[in-house]
């Protein structure tokens, strides 16, 4: 995994905005992350090429799934100093409100975790956090867990 | 409740194409019809998620599921009503192979007044042989949101 050994080059914990800068496809969304509280947050600014209605506007809810589900990921690298990108085996996604075009947020935290597989929760919000767009509950397998 | 204009299916064919984000990955819908909708996105740089082996991140997968989806409910209504998303869960089978297009297909296996119900699955070679599914809820804004038809824009 060199784009994750090189984000872990120098600390104990990866940095993030090298990890996240590294998906091609968090690039696409514009996608960006940091250290906030102790803790990863995601960051998506509005774009239009990540409008789903264009009548509301509202994001895509393809793109709500892809910004939890990145959060989920960064949450496992971060926590769990992992070397290697975690696999997602399933996840569900809740949509509880329209996501207007404004910035997004996103943070994950570690519901459980065992041996081979960590269950991750996931939350997307927009202007307040106590009012959450979206969110997520999944699965993924540990690198190098049954590989 | 208004009947289903003429050119509904046109219109739902249309309007999931020119969808920004969709139209925006390179995606493209090839068809729309019979509570069904199929698309299809050509690998691209912009895709992957995994920069060390190529293989597309699983928020395009879930993007493409959610999309057809919709289209799957459009292609199902008995009248023109705007939909959103209620829920959506994907099981990924497997990565998909890095070069190779992606196909995604979704069912509307049954509509009531308030919600639609779906079943899909992104497959690359084969149809059988599924890289995910996903079951997924889509809630009908019956009397809500603005229509999204040209009619009322």
């Amino acid at each position: 995994m060199e784009f994750l050994a090189r984000a872990m080059a120098e600390g104990t914990t990866p940095d993030l905005a090298v990890l996240v800068g590294a998906i091609p496809y968090c690039r696409h969304l514009g996608v960006s992350a940091e250290l906030r509280d102790g803790a990863p947050i995601l960051i998506m600014p509005f774009a239009e090429h990540l409008v789903g209605n264009v009548m509301l506007p509202a994001l895509h809810g393809g793109v709500i799934g892809s910004l939890l589900e990145t959060a989920a990921i960064v949450q496992v690298i971060w926590e769990m100093r992992s070397p290697r990108l975690p696999k997602p085996v399933d996840i569900t996604i809740d949509y509880l409100r329209s996501a207007r075009a404004a910035t997004s947020y996103a943070r994950a935290r570690i519901a459980k975790q065992g041996r081979r597989v960590v269950n991750v929760h996931a939350e997307m919000w927009q202007d307040d956090e106590t009012k959450p767009v979206a969110a997520l509950r999944g699965h993924m397998l540990l690198p190098g867990a049954a590989a | 409740m208004s009947e289903l204009p003429a050119d509904w299916l046109d219109h739902a064919r249309k309007m999931m194409g020119q969808t920004p984000y969709f139209a925006g990955i390179g995606a493209e819908i090839l068809e729309v019809g019979e509570a069904r909708g199929r698309a299809r996105v050509p690998y691209g740089p912009h895709l992957v998620g995994d920069p060390d082996t190529g293989v597309v991140h699983g928020g395009v997968i879930t993007a493409l599921l959610d999309h057809m989806g919709g289209a799957a409910v459009m292609a199902a209504l008995k009248a023109p009503v705007p939909i959103a998303t209620l829920d959506l869960r994907i099981d990924y089978m497997k990565p998909a192979v890095p070069g190779e297009d992606i196909y995604a297909e979704a069912h509307c296996l049954k509509v009531t007044h308030e919600i639609a119900f779906v079943r899909g699955s992104a497959y690359q070679s084969a149809p059988s042989d599924p890289i995910a599914v996903c079951t997924a809820a889509f809630m009908l804004l019956r009397g809500g949101a603005a229509l999204p038809y040209p009619g009322k824009a």
